[in-house]
């Protein structure tokens, strides 16, 4: 079936098969790799992207229902050559260790703040609880949204 | 993981879903957020040849007061449950149950029509609802019927639902100021519960449900046939499991879940009678 998603702000149009997942028309039709693929089951959050604006799993969409969508990933965030202030936090604070659920916690963490602005220590621990961090960073990812927070 | 391959049909209306299931026999099934369905056709634990797609059928997305009761359109999705002023003023236990469910993007994406008509006793809003006394509008082919939440639940994923029907509303007494309690027991974040409880009070009268105690929600009448003879808190707590049926798994034995269930249904209680 024909498929067409916005993304980054470009339209991707692919024929693809209805059973094909958000996160592979992303990556193996766009082209775009920095949204990775972890657990496969729906509880990592590393293919955290957002969609009309929200965070959500891309493994656990199809893309036949983003059609006609606005998505936005980890390579459409910066703007001429500026990294967005949550990507600068995470480098800051050391808010990464591997690097591999980076993508995905950045993703969640703009839509957590676009949801709660100010949010406390224990809100943004709540809000980032569908993204996991095997290098178990998590302290410093907790920072790195606090500091966003205040910029 | 993908899916095994399957048809995808979208419906622009609950008459046109309707119709399209109908078409498609048993093989056919309706897809809402599909976060309880992917998952599950990732495993190849459910291979639906045919999937008619619901979650643009934007008018049965709402939460409205209705006089005694508040409807929920079957598409409104978590988040905008757990949000509702609406809900949060009268039926506060349903929005917090809701801000429960999973973790943002999971609620970003699932319904609360999905989550019922899924019928799983480990998920918060089937016994949260059941609790609450609420009513389910479905429409199948030849109109709407109700079915009250109680009569809903009928085995392990099964639900009074014919195939060709689809739940379109959920109608949720209002709570009046009741006292209420949502406890979920759990040992990882995002995850489903141990085992949970949603439960209410008010002058004597009370609902008490309990999440993942035997192959559907569970209605503890018993705890709540000793409250209304004026048993205490604690003696109404430990009739937590008299209606349940609870399974050993990975989590928890049966002796374990037991004692979880009159855990928290004391604490439910403690806290709803505040
Ligand atoms: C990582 C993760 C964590 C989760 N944690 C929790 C949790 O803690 N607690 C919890 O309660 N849930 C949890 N869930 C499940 C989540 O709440 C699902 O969204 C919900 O159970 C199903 O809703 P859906 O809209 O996604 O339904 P779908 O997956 O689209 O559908 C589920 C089933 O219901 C049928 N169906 C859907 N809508 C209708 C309708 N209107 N009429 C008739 N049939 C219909 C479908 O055919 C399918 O069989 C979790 C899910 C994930 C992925």
């Amino acid at each position: 079936m024909k498929v067409s998603i916005t993304i980054n702000g470009t339209v991707q149009s692919h024929d693809v098969e209805p059973r094909t997942l958000l996160v592979h028309y992303i990556r193996e039709h766009a082209h775009l790799t920095g949204t990775n693929i972890g657990c496969d089951t729906s509880s990592c959050g590393a293919c955290t992207v957002h969609l009309d604006g929200e965070a959500v799993k891309s493994c656990t969409i199809l893309a036949a229902q983003a059609d006609g969508g606005s998505v936005t990933t980890i390579e459409g965030l910066s703007k001429n050559g500026e990294m967005h202030p949550m990507q600068k936090a995470f480098m800051e604070n050391h808010g990464l260790q591997c690097g591999y659920c980076t993508p995905g916690m950045v993703m969640a963490a703009i839509g957590l703040l676009n949801e709660n602005p100010k949010p406390t220590d224990e809100e943004v621990r709540l809000g980032l609880e569908g993204n996991l961090c095997r290098c178990t960073g998590y302290h410093n990812i907790v920072k790195s949204v606090l500091a966003a927070a205040k910029k | 993981m993908i899916p095994a391959a399957f048809d995808y049909k979208r419906a622009g209306s609950a008459e046109e879903a309707i119709a399209l299931i109908g078409q498609h026999g048993d093989e056919a099934k309706f897809l809402a957020g599909g976060h309880s369905l992917i998952p599950l056709m990732k495993l190849r634990l459910a291979q639906p040849t045919v999937l008619v797609d619901i979650g643009r059928v934007k008018d049965l997305s709402y939460v409205k007061d209705a006089g005694n009761h508040i409807a929920i359109g079957a598409l409104t999705r978590h988040m905008d449950v757990e949000k509702s002023p609406v809900l949060k003023q009268h039926v506060p236990l349903l929005a917090h149950a809701a801000s429960h469910v999973g973790d943002a993007q999971v609620r970003h994406r699932g319904t609360i029509g999905g989550s019922i008509a899924h019928a799983d006793p480990a998920s918060d809003l089937p016994a949260t609802t059941l609790a609450l006394g609420a009513t389910y509008v479905v429409q199948g082919p030849n109109g709407k019927r109700e079915i009250a939440a109680k009569d809903f639940y009928r085995g392990f994923l099964e639900s009074a639902l014919a195939p060709d029907e689809m739940l379109v509303e959920i109608k949720v007494p209002k709570m009046n100021g009741a006292g209420w309690s949502f406890q979920k027991f759990n040992r990882r974040a995002q995850d489903w519960a141990i085992v949970g409880v949603a439960a209410w009070r008010n002058n004597g009268t009370s609902g008490v449900a309990l999440v993942n105690m035997g192959s559907t929600p569970v209605l503890a009448a018993a705890v709540s046939a000793a409250l209304s003879s004026g048993a205490s808190v604690a003696d109404a707590a430990n009739r937590a499991a008299d209606d349940a049926e609870p399974q050993s798994d990975l989590n928890a034995s049966v002796e374990y879940r037991t004692h979880l269930a009159k855990v928290l249904v004391r604490r439910a209680l403690e806290e709803a009678s505040k």
